[in-house]
């Protein structure tokens, strides 16, 4: 079989896509609070890349259902977020909002077919985690990683008042 | 004649900010930085020594005029002036920097009239109207400015214009975009033209709870240029003022200042 130029190309762009696919696999703690008001805060989860630059955002949670959309006003609480990304955004945003969390662990998973990361240059990122709670404070957690992972990463952090443990592995 | 009372407060305080006694003049807005679909700032209006306490006069809010994203004036609501301080509210209906501003040029007047002190504020055509028997006339020409950035959602740059007239500041970095750890940098001008050596105070709010003022002084490069890197996040007043021989009438000297209060949060 004779290859064309392009379909030589294609095929290494296939090559190259199945080399770089990966995973990641995170957990959220929000921690249970002794608090005479408590509300769930807003959690604001992105990658960025290793000078802080804005790369994907992966979820915010927040009152996205609430009665004139009255509970946009508290995005810019999640100040970094908010100022990475949020303020540029066009609201509802379609693909990673969603309601906001009950205390406890949170699963979430972004595989090799999920837009975010698939097209993820290689490179040294952070996976932020930002919350910030009513009446509460605000924490930020930075946990960096490599992509395309060459060997399975686990990282750790614990948070100290508005988040818990947040666990990321990125998987080859 | 209360109305000038006011003004001349006004433009005493924004004039005599390096003296002993100094009275600042200051609008104090409840955010600067909001989100959704729309979204209201309060402000408190006031003339007092300390910032941003409301202990002297409250500020003359008649020339207020606020300007929204596409450079449209908006009307100020629920005006209102107490003891202390004066108040507004502002819908902000529209995504990106709404501009707050007190603009005041003209000629400020003292003297005594059968020995009782009188302000004047006029024209340079009106100073023929003082009376004869007036005393102790001092006339001083006036250039002040001050102003408040709010924006919701992204930051815009449009509105931003200067009149050429006065001291005016020209950001650099969006006011609205100030952060802690981060350097910011402003432009001044004097009637449309790079203010070289001008000097720029900058005092963070919260001026009760610490011994020192803790003033930041700084000075502006040949092209009117400072860089400020912020320590502390606050409610920041920014103030600069210059003083020159009048262009309008011959007898007075030429006071300008600019002022603004600019919000630097932590990240």
């Amino acid at each position: 079989m004779k290859l064309t130029g392009r379909t030589t190309l294609l095929a290494l762009l296939l090559g190259s896509a199945c080399v770089e696919a990966g995973e990641l696999e995170l957990e959220v703690e929000i921690p249970g609070m002794d608090v005479a008001e408590y509300h769930r805060p807003y959690v604001a989860i992105w990658i960025e890349d290793s000078k802080g630059r804005h790369q994907q955002n992966l979820s915010l949670w927040y009152d996205h259902d609430m009665r004139d959309d009255e509970g946009q006003k508290w995005l810019k609480d999640l100040r970094l977020w908010w100022r990475r990304s949020g303020r540029q955004l066009e609201f509802p945003v379609d693909g990673f909002s969603g309601a906001t969390r009950p205390v406890g662990t949170h699963e979430l998973v972004f595989d090799s077919n999920s837009s975010v990361i698939r097209d993820l240059p290689a490179g040294d990122y952070r996976l932020v985690v930002e919350a910030a709670r009513e009446v509460g404070g605000r924490e930020l957690l930075r946990l960096p990683f490599q992509w395309p992972p060459e060997k399975r990463q686990e990282i750790v952090q614990q948070g100290s008042n508005e988040l818990g443990r947040i666990q990321l592995v990125v998987k080859p | 004649m209360k109305k000038f009372i006011a003004v001349a407060l006004l433009t005493a305080g924004m004039g005599t900010v390096s003296q002993a006694h100094a009275h600042r003049a200051w609008i104090l807005p409840s955010a600067t930085v909001l989100a959704g679909d729309t979204a209201w700032v309060t402000m408190d209006g006031a003339i007092s020594n300390s910032l941003f306490y409301f202990e002297h006069h409250p500020l003359n809010l008649d020339q207020l005029e606020i300007v929204d994203p596409d450079g449209e004036p908006v009307e100020a609501q629920n005006k209102a002036s107490g003891k202390y301080r004066s108040v507004f509210d502002t819908e902000l209906k529209k995504d990106g920097t709404y501009t707050f501003e007190i603009r005041y040029s003209g000629l400020v007047g003292m003297y005594k009239l059968n020995d009782k002190p009188v302000r004047w504020r006029g024209r340079a055509d009106e100073v023929k109207d003082i009376p004869e028997d007036a005393k102790g006339l001092r006339l001083f020409e006036v250039d002040n400015l001050m102003q408040v950035f709010v924006t919701k959602g992204a930051p815009t740059y449009e509105t931003f214009g200067t009149q050429g007239v006065g001291l005016e500041m020209v950001p650099v970095t969006h006011p609205n975009d100030l952060f802690a750890g981060e350097v910011s940098e402003f432009r001044f001008l004097v009637d449309g033209e790079p203010a070289e050596d001008l000097n720029v105070v900058l005092i963070r709010d919260g001026i009760r709870y610490r011994d020192q003022v803790d003033e930041i002084q700084l000075k502006t490069d040949a092209g009117g240029g400072i860089s400020v890197e912020w320590e502390t996040p606050g409610m920041y007043w920014l103030e600069a003022e210059l003083e020159q021989p009048g262009t309008r009438s011959d007898t007075a000297k030429r006071r300008m200042s600019y002022s603004a209060t600019v919000e630097v949060l932590p990240l």
